[in-house]
């Protein structure tokens, strides 16, 4: 009992009020028990979202400059000497000898003597060694450029990129330094005069892959990853939503459904690199499609999503109430036309969302892919599903395993690309189920 | 002789509530749930040592009041209440009181039982270690068995106190709540319907139990039941959309209600 | 006809067979719809169903069958000794009578003859005709890649004839049987709903397919190396055999490195992702107002929807060099992949895991067992401590085994951060490797594919699986077990 009903003695209230300091002092220690535990949960918070600060500020801060290419705007002299004649044939056009021009244009637009042959050779290598089918598809495109003089904008070297995007040290000794000190004053004086200037890249979203970071690009990549988000698109969704309406809808109590549900849990949950492996024996090996064909990966990643669909669309189902099939049916309606009439209808902006989100974890996904021969140096652009073909993802990890410094911009760069595209594909899932969100 | 001695001397305390200082009183509580509100103006005295029982129809708001008593209120965050309560002339609404505290010493009893997923004996012992009430574990286990002895569950719990309290029948886990809330030695119970999820025994069992406790504690007990009320209570609030309506000796109230509605509520001709 | 083109001429026979179907019903009631027993639409779906169904059944079982029977008639027609000889050059012959086999089926009907000749050069033939080969044909590989192309033809046109044959007898027996009383809908229904109990069966299937792959390529590698050395070998060095020395182990292959990084590396993610988890699931589901939680649960959740290299990347351009040298500045040396780079980046990543389903669990213990704790006097922390995450321990539990699973199957983060040196280590700051990174490295770059260097990427699949499996059952199995609890 707290309330004492014994007489207050002198003794008695000295022993209380002890007691009450003792109280006092447990409530404080109580009290900053609490702030404490608080302080934990809030700290745990700030942690993660740091994390995603630190991350993306990265990520940002070493890609930014991949979406700019360092150009050489260069007058180039399309001589009819290196044609062979003023009306070149399309295969004397495709032989002549572009690099020459190329270097030739480079060299008289940094005044370099073309004889001194150290000197023709340096300037040259500031160049990118893909100047030459840059020129030839210009002419190509136009045999009555031949003879004239035009203005071409020609991709600089890699090491040039670097100087002008500030990544490169001057103060390493030249011995040392991948420009020499007479390259450097050269590359001074073709940006004070303007024909050395930083131009939008859009080389990185067109080309495919290649050994030097100034023509290395996603393009390729995407064409690869769109195919495949289509196959998924036209395997997984149709295949999902009959399984999840089967199961939500129809399926009785037993064993068999029991052990489809136990089942899509798991494949939720499972390895994605256990698909790969799948994929690799079941699609490749049994059934003899071509290694690294976007149709195996496209195969892969809609197995791989089902679950996610699957779950996504019986939630979805299920919220609609049993109220609008009893009014169905009420009128006649057969269970199949109740569900196929009022509840997938009702359902669609569900099924959409969890669609949306399926699809951008398939997006991201890389390990499958390496499993299915994708890794592939893939140059072509892929005209089918059966051509070989590499993803976005795993772009960025060869580029990420690539030694060159060139890369790390690229990599950075083609993962800000990877990023628009989920954060894209996440905030229309997040507005699609805002808007459509229904409370029943 | 020695028989009929305490229970004349409980009967005149019984009788003669008004004599004694109250215990809670409440002056002009109104409670707002956002925009609306719940209750209007609500006044009342309730005395130590004694059963008062708040009876009235369902959404009445005498849960609510009962939920002022002790602040449970608060952890509803839309939930506003203005007005005085006090206990023992202190008001609970004040800013430096402390609601830990505050409900250390004002006990809750839930409509459903709530023991906590745990073992009998520490559903009774989480009150006293939180509060730091025992210094020993010799100690805890003496506040143990005398709160389940209060509670009349030690009989038939105590070969098996680290079974989980989940796993007894309703009655019992309603009676190791009241253990729970016996052990933290609190000055007033509150009851939130305490036997509405019970059967008739186990009904009869709580106020017995009831009975008991009012000797040592003021118990308030918001009930669906008139005859509980009427059973239990020594005094008798009607509650009628958010405000008392009547308020007295329990007998007088059901005996000769003053007022039309309590009439015919008590008569059964609403609620 | 090429089998696709056949699936279509069957599909267009099936669009007849609908306009038919519906007509004829129509027809059959002189025009009053009304006293059909199903909307005309079903009966042409009903005969379109009978059309397509059978055809495609037969085709589809043709289809698996044939190959097999063909190459059984191809294999018994080559001469003893190649019959005789082993596998690998069994598989030889049989790929060359597959390439020549090619070629000849771009020839015309005259240069087949041609080709059938016994003293033709058929290399020459080919090359002539724009297919070159690049072997020398035996002669026996010849005629067998002429019967086996000749057999191939017979058989799709037998193919086409019964096809087309059984989708027009199906036609007319659906098309007779149309009338007023036929109740089509149900029919057509009832074959709707077998075909979305099969859609539901895929999730079955692949599950089946993972396991009867793995199980079977890793029986192969079990061939090879004996499975205790698989398992509890300490040593992987799985060296790349020379050429021809294919079918003994050119290495050692013991699983107990990788194992170990693996655990390793996921224990020291668990100790990253639980606590600060559990914490922010606390706090969000417990003290966060309503706008702080609308606010932060989606950013956290970001965390997830995070592709896992790009978690890989950054580990290697940023959080591994920062570690080394924040190592080096303290006189530790932290090796740029390590255990603790792997490890803590995939902490990271695991915590919307743990938090997510953690602040579900928690708000799923009742509001009843707060106010009990409340009623006492207890502090919020004292009844989140001392109340609800006892209570909700088992969901929790639940919750971190799945992320334990998610990191044990995580691939690309360790690609990037472990490192490949297989390594029974217990220091934190050294590189380790793990199955996931054996798994990749054994299977990118050029694979010969009877070899155990890629028969073993199987075996560790397999282990993988049932590891992730057996974590995955036992989780989602208490978890549900919580959920029942408080419904």
């Amino acid at each position: 009992m707290a309330v004492e009903t014994a007489p207050m003695t002198p003794d008695s209230a000295l022993s209380a009020s002890r007691k009450n300091e003792a109280i006092r002092a447990r409530i404080k220690r109580r009290y900053s028990a609490e702030r404490r535990f608080r302080a934990y949960g809030i700290a745990a918070i700030l942690f993660g979202l740091a994390f995603l600060v630190a991350l993306f500020s990265t990520i940002f801060a070493r890609g930014y400059t991949a979406f700019q290419q360092s150009t050489f705007t260069l007058s180039v002299v399309l001589d009819q000497a290196a044609f062979g004649s003023s009306a070149p044939t399309p295969s004397e056009l495709r032989m002549a000898d572009y690099t020459k021009i190329a270097n030739r244009a480079i060299q008289q637009a940094l005044g370099v003597d073309p004889n001194n042959k150290a000197d023709a050779r340096a300037a040259a290598d500031l160049l990118s060694q893909n100047a030459d089918t840059q020129i030839r598809k210009i002419v190509t495109a136009d045999p009555s450029l031949v003879g004239q003089t035009v203005k071409v904008d020609v991709l600089a070297h890699g090491n040039v990129d670097s100087l002008l995007k500030g990544q490169f040290d001057r103060s390493v000794a030249e011995s040392r330094r991948k420009l020499s000190d007479k390259q450097l004053g050269w590359l001074d004086r073709a940006i004070e005069s303007g024909i050395l200037t930083k131009k939008f890249n859009t080389g990185l979203f067109t080309y495919g892959a290649s050994s030097k970071p100034e023509t290395a690009g996603v393009g390729v990549a995407l064409v690869g990853s769109l195919y495949m988000m289509t196959i998924v698109l036209l395997v997984a969704v149709p295949l999902g939503v009959a399984a999840a309406v089967y199961l939500e809808e129809f399926a009785p109590k037993n064993f068999i459904t029991d052990t489809i549900e136990v089942n899509i849990n798991n494949l939720a949950a499972v390895p994605s690199i256990v698909f790969g492996l799948l994929g690799l024996a079941i699609f490749i090996n049994f059934m003899g499609i071509p290694r690294s064909a976007s149709l195996v990966g496209g195969l892969v990643l809609a197995l791989m999503t089902l679950p996610t669909i699957i779950i996504a669309t019986r939630a979805a189902v299920s919220a609609v109430p049993p109220s609008i099939r009893e009014a169905a049916l009420g009128v006649g309606a057969s269970k199949m036309q109740s569900i196929t009439h009022h509840v997938l209808p009702l359902a669609v902006p569900g099924i959409l969302t969890g669609t949306i989100i399926g699809l951008a974890k398939a997006l991201g996904e890389t390990a499958p892919l390496l499993m299915i021969g994708m890794v592939a140096f893939v140059v072509e652009y892929p005209s089918t599903p059966m051509d070989a073909a590499t993803a976005l993802p795993v772009q960025i990890y060869m580029w990420a395993t690539a030694a060159e410094r060139g890369f790390v911009e690229r990599t950075a760069g083609a993962t800000l690309i990877l990023l628009a595209f989920l954060v894209v594909m996440n905030v229309t899932a997040v507005i699609l189920r805002r808007r459509y969100e229904r409370r029943w | 002789m020695l028989n009929v001695e305490p229970s004349s001397l409980q009967r005149a305390t019984a009788q003669a509530p008004h004599l004694q200082e109250p215990k809670v009183v409440a002056k002009d509580v109104s409670v707002y749930y956002g925009e609306k509100r719940a209750l209007f103006d609500v006044s009342v005295n309730i005395p130590d040592r004694g059963v008062m029982a708040f009876i009235g129809p369902s959404g009445c708001g005498k849960s609510t009041f009962l939920r002022c008593i002790n602040r449970m209120n608060d952890t509803i965050p839309i939930c506003r209440v203005t007005g005085k309560i006090t206990i023992e002339n202190e008001d609970i609404y004040d800013p430096s009181l402390d609601v830990v505290q505050l409900r250390a010493r004002v006990g809750m009893v839930f409509q459903k039982p709530n023991p906590f997923p745990k073992s009998i004996y520490e559903n009774v012992a989480y009150g006293p270690r939180i509060h730091g009430l025992s210094s020993s574990k010799a100690e805890l286990d003496e506040i143990v068995q005398k709160s389940l002895e209060r509670a009349a569950l030690w009989k038939e719990v105590k070969d098996r106190l680290n079974d989980p309290g989940t796993g007894l029948s309703g009655g019992q886990q309603q009676r190791l709540c009241i253990a729970r809330a016996v052990a933290v030695n609190p000055e007033v119970i509150l009851m939130d319907e305490p036997c509405s999820a019970l059967d008739p025994i186990a009904t009869a069992k709580i106020e017995e139990l009831i009975d008991e406790l009012k000797q040592n504690f003021c118990i308030i007990i918001v009930t669906h039941s008139m005859q509980q009320a009427a059973r239990v209570s020594q005094r008798t609030a009607f509650f009628h959309l958010g405000v008392i309506v009547e308020e007295g000796n329990t007998e007088e109230i059901f005996q000769n209600p003053t007022d039309k509605r309590t009439q015919d509520y008590i008569t059964g001709r609403f609620g | 006809m090429s089998t696709p083109l056949l699936a279509a001429v069957v599909v267009a026979l099936g669009a007849i067979g609908w306009l038919l179907g519906s007509w004829r019903s129509k027809a059959s009631v002189g025009g009053k719809v009304s006293t059909l027993h199903s909307r005309p639409g079903y009966y042409g779906a009903y005969v379109l169903c009978w059309t397509i169904l059978p055809a495609f059944f037969l085709i589809v079982l043709w289809s698996a069958i044939s190959p097999m029977v063909v190459s059984n008639m191809v294999s018994s027609r080559l001469p003893q000794n190649v019959q005789d000889g082993v596998t690998q050059a069994r598989s030889l012959t049989t790929s060359a009578i597959n390439t020549i086999e090619r070629g000849l089926a771009t020839l015309s009907a005259e240069d087949l003859e041609k080709a059938a000749q016994p003293n033709t050069d058929v290399k020459a033939l080919l090359l002539s005709k724009g297919a070159p080969l690049a072997i020398n044909p035996e002669p026996y590989a010849v005629n067998a890649a002429l019967f086996q192309l000749q057999a191939k033809r017979s058989s799709q046109l037998l193919l086409t004839i019964s096809a087309i044959g059984l989708a027009l007898l199906c036609l007319g027996f659906a098309l007779f049987q149309v009338g007023p009383k036929l109740r089509s809908r149900n029919a057509v229904e009832r074959v709707a709903l077998a075909g979305l109990f099969a859609c539901s069966m895929v999730a079955i299937l692949t599950t089946l397919g993972i396991v009867l792959s793995m199980l079977f390529e890793s029986i192969h590698f079990f061939g090879i190396v004996p499975i205790q050395d698989f398992l509890f070998g300490t040593v992987w060095d799985p060296r790349f055999s020379a050429a021809g020395s294919s079918g003994e182990a050119g290495g050692q292959f013991g699983l107990l490195p990788l194992l170990w990084g693996t655990l390793y590396i996921s224990f020291v993610a668990l100790l990253v992702a639980v606590p600060v988890g559990l914490f922010s699931a606390v706090y969000m589901s417990e003290y966060a107002s309503g706008s702080v939680r609308l606010m932060t649960k989606p950013l956290l959740e970001i965390l997830a929807g995070i592709p896992t290299i790009v978690y890989g990347f950054f580990a290697l351009i940023t959080f591994g060099p920062l570690l080394r040298d924040l190592g080096a500045h303290v006189g530790l040396s932290i090796s740029a992949t390590s255990v603790l780079t792997a490890g803590l980046i995939m902490g990271v990543m695991l915590i919307p895991f743990v938090s997510s389903l953690s602040d579900d669990i928690i708000n799923a213990v009742p509001q009843s067992l707060r106010e009990g704790s409340y009623g006492l006097g207890a502090t919020q922390s004292e009844t989140i401590k001392r109340v609800i995450l006892p209570a909700a321990l088992p969901g929790i539990v639940g919750a971190i085994l799945l992320a334990a699973s998610r990191a044990i199957g995580e691939t690309m983060i360790v690609v990037l951060a472990a490192g490949i040196a297989p390594n029974l280590t217990l220091n934190p700051f050294e590189p380790v490797t793990t199955i996931t990174v054996k798994i990749v490295s054994q299977l990118t770059g050029d694979l010969e594919f009877n070899s155990p260097q890629t028969l073993v990427a199987f075996a560790l699949g397999l282990t993988l699986f049932v590891f992730t499996l057996a974590l995955n059952i036992y989780a989602l199995y208490i978890v549900r077990k919580y959920r029942e609890q408080y419904e």
